[in-house]
């Protein structure tokens, strides 16, 4: 059923009546050509362009819970290429392209909302890095424009520009940055992936894998076995425990990251604002709420909930950059589980393992990724090639020497 | 969370900073044949299990001693903590 104002108005006349399920509830089938494990972002949108780019409908999401349960309904919904090295910009540049196009190309409204991401600088060091992280992003075809102080001040008056320890000097600004709504996108790729064919099966958690010689011929599920040519895997916070049914291990930890929201307000912040001398973030959602985060609790976790110094620090983070925020009350808060690698940057690739195929190590900043991620999984799984923008999301990259450590910090996830 | 410190008691986890996972008091030999593959797994490759997890933790707020802490990373309990000092010399380390 294709959405549009005609069938809105037209559906009103009759009562509402004629609205059909966005997505089937199918049983598993025996076997399919690929079975994809993990129905977040990143599965339902590579299930969704193996169907439409790649012509391969013969495929099924397996999810343990319910779609969506996972990160991509529990992040902060911010979009962005502003990424400063070669590996990473021209695939995060690609993946805003595709939020640029992505609710007609799926006939389903995502709430895409450009509305811009400023970070903002504190001292000289910071501007110059954020300079080179500017030409960074135009050399590779995507938008930063350099706030003055003053220019700052006129889009975002409330901050505090002359705190004592950490003036704000001026911002490193994305116009075409922004949020999406986070549901709506999984939704979006669920439909669009069904209409075409696919399988989306929920309440179907896999817990092994059908190996022989080294070939990987399908999935052991709650639901049964399933055969598959292809498996592909994309369980985000759940990596390492699901690639270690296949006896691998991999280069990452999983940590929980938390994020918070206020009481609706009226508007008052016009995108998104990072603070440069200290972990916090915020944006205002629709709905008016202030939906914000920091900094990941910092030690191995499967607890879908952090601590209290981590709120903590967060609100500390808070009344520095913009004392306003002291005001609201705190509507909520909850955690989700990162797969934090080694240098801070993804994986889409083959494994040691024919016909099994590894998508994780998104970190803090996969939702932004979600488009690009499934659209070159999707072409990794369907030529077995990587895409060009994705080639350099290697597993062995830390055997080559060829990290992508954006932030320098070396093989220490909780600092990336 | 509260750690409670063999020296010092309960401390609360806030005092320390988090290294990881424990196996890292277990350098490989730098002279081994295949030393460069044992490194890459050493410094890259971790179990990052689900449950009972040895861990490291620096005490940088307190008195500065690495502890080796084992707490389940589905429940954040923590049922043994142990100077590293002594779990390194457990394992043949001298120091
Ligand atoms: C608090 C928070 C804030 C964030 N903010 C941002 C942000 O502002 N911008 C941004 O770009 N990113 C952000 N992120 C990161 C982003 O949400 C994730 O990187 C991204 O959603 C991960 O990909 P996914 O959507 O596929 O993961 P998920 O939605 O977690 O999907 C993985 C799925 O696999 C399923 N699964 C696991 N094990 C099995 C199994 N054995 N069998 C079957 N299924 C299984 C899970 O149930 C889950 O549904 C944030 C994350 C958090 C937690």
């Amino acid at each position: 059923m294709r959405y549009s104002l005609l069938k809105i108005l037209a559906e009103g006349l009759k009562g509402n009546t004629g609205w059909t399920p966005v997505w089937r509830n199918p049983e598993p089938r025996e076997a399919y050509d690929v079975v994809i494990v993990g129905a977040g972002g990143h599965g339902l949108a590579t299930a969704y362009y193996l169907a439409k780019e790649f012509g391969i409908t013969n495929v099924a999401v397996l999810e343990k819970g319910w779609l969506g349960s996972g990160n991509i309904g529990r992040n902060t919904t911010i979009i962005r290429s502003n990424y400063l090295l070669p590996g990473n910009e021209p695939f995060y540049e690609f993946s805003m392209k595709l939020w640029e196009g992505l609710e007609q190309d799926f006939n389903y409204n995502a709430m895409v909302s450009q509305r811009g991401i400023i970070n903002l600088y504190h001292n000289d060091g910071q501007q110059a890095a954020y300079l080179r992280r500017a030409n960074a992003m135009r050399m590779a075809g995507a938008d930063a424009v350099m706030l003055s102080q003053d220019e700052v001040r006129r889009l975002c008056p409330f901050l505090d520009f002359d705190n004592a320890r950490f003036p704000i000097k001026g911002g490193l600004m994305q116009p075409r940055g922004g949020t999406v709504r986070h549901d709506a996108v999984a939704w979006g790729y669920a439909r669009g992936a069904d209409e075409r064919g696919v399988d989306i099966i929920q309440n179907c958690e896999v817990t092994g894998f059908q190996i022989e010689d080294g070939v990987c011929r399908g999935v052991e599920t709650s639901r049964g076995k399933i055969s598959a040519k292809k498996v592909a895997v994309c369980v985000a916070g759940s990596s390492s425990r699901v690639m270690s049914l296949a006896g691998m291990r991999l280069p990452i930890e999983s940590h929980v990251l938390q994020a918070f929201v206020s009481e609706g307000l009226k508007p008052t912040i016009p995108g998104v604002v990072t603070f440069g001398a200290g972990h916090f973030y915020v944006s205002q959602s629709d709905k008016g709420g202030l939906v914000f985060g920091g900094d990941l609790d910092g030690y191995n976790s499967y607890a879908q909930r952090g601590g209290l110094p981590v709120v903590e620090d967060v609100c500390e983070g808070g009344m520095a950059v913009m004392p306003m925020i002291g005001r609201a009350r705190l509507l909520r808060g909850w955690g989700g589980i990162m797969d934090m690698s080694m240098d801070g940057s993804p994986f889409i690739d083959r494994t040691s393992i024919d016909g099994l195929y590894f998508n994780g190590g998104w970190c803090y900043g996969g939702f932004k990724a979600t488009p690009a991620s499934g659209f070159t999984y999707a072409h990794l799984i369907a030529r077995d090639e990587p895409h060009p923008v994705a080639a350099a999301y290697r597993l062995d990259r830390f055997q080559r020497g060829a990290m992508i450590d954006e932030k320098g910090m070396g093989a220490q996830p909780n600092l990336h | 969370m509260i750690i409670n410190h063999p020296l010092l008691g309960p401390r609360d986890s806030a005092e320390f900073t988090y290294l990881g996972d424990a196996s890292l008091i277990e350098r490989p030999d730098w002279q081994a044949e295949d030393a460069a593959d044992q490194f890459h797994d050493y410094l890259y490759l971790r179990d990052n299990p689900a449950g009972e997890h040895r861990e490291l933790w620096f005490h940088e707020q307190g008195d500065r001693s690495w502890l080796v802490v084992t707490r389940n990373t589905l429940t954040h309990e923590i049922t043994k903590v142990e100077l590293a000092r002594d779990v390194a010399r457990s394992l043949g380390r001298s120091r």
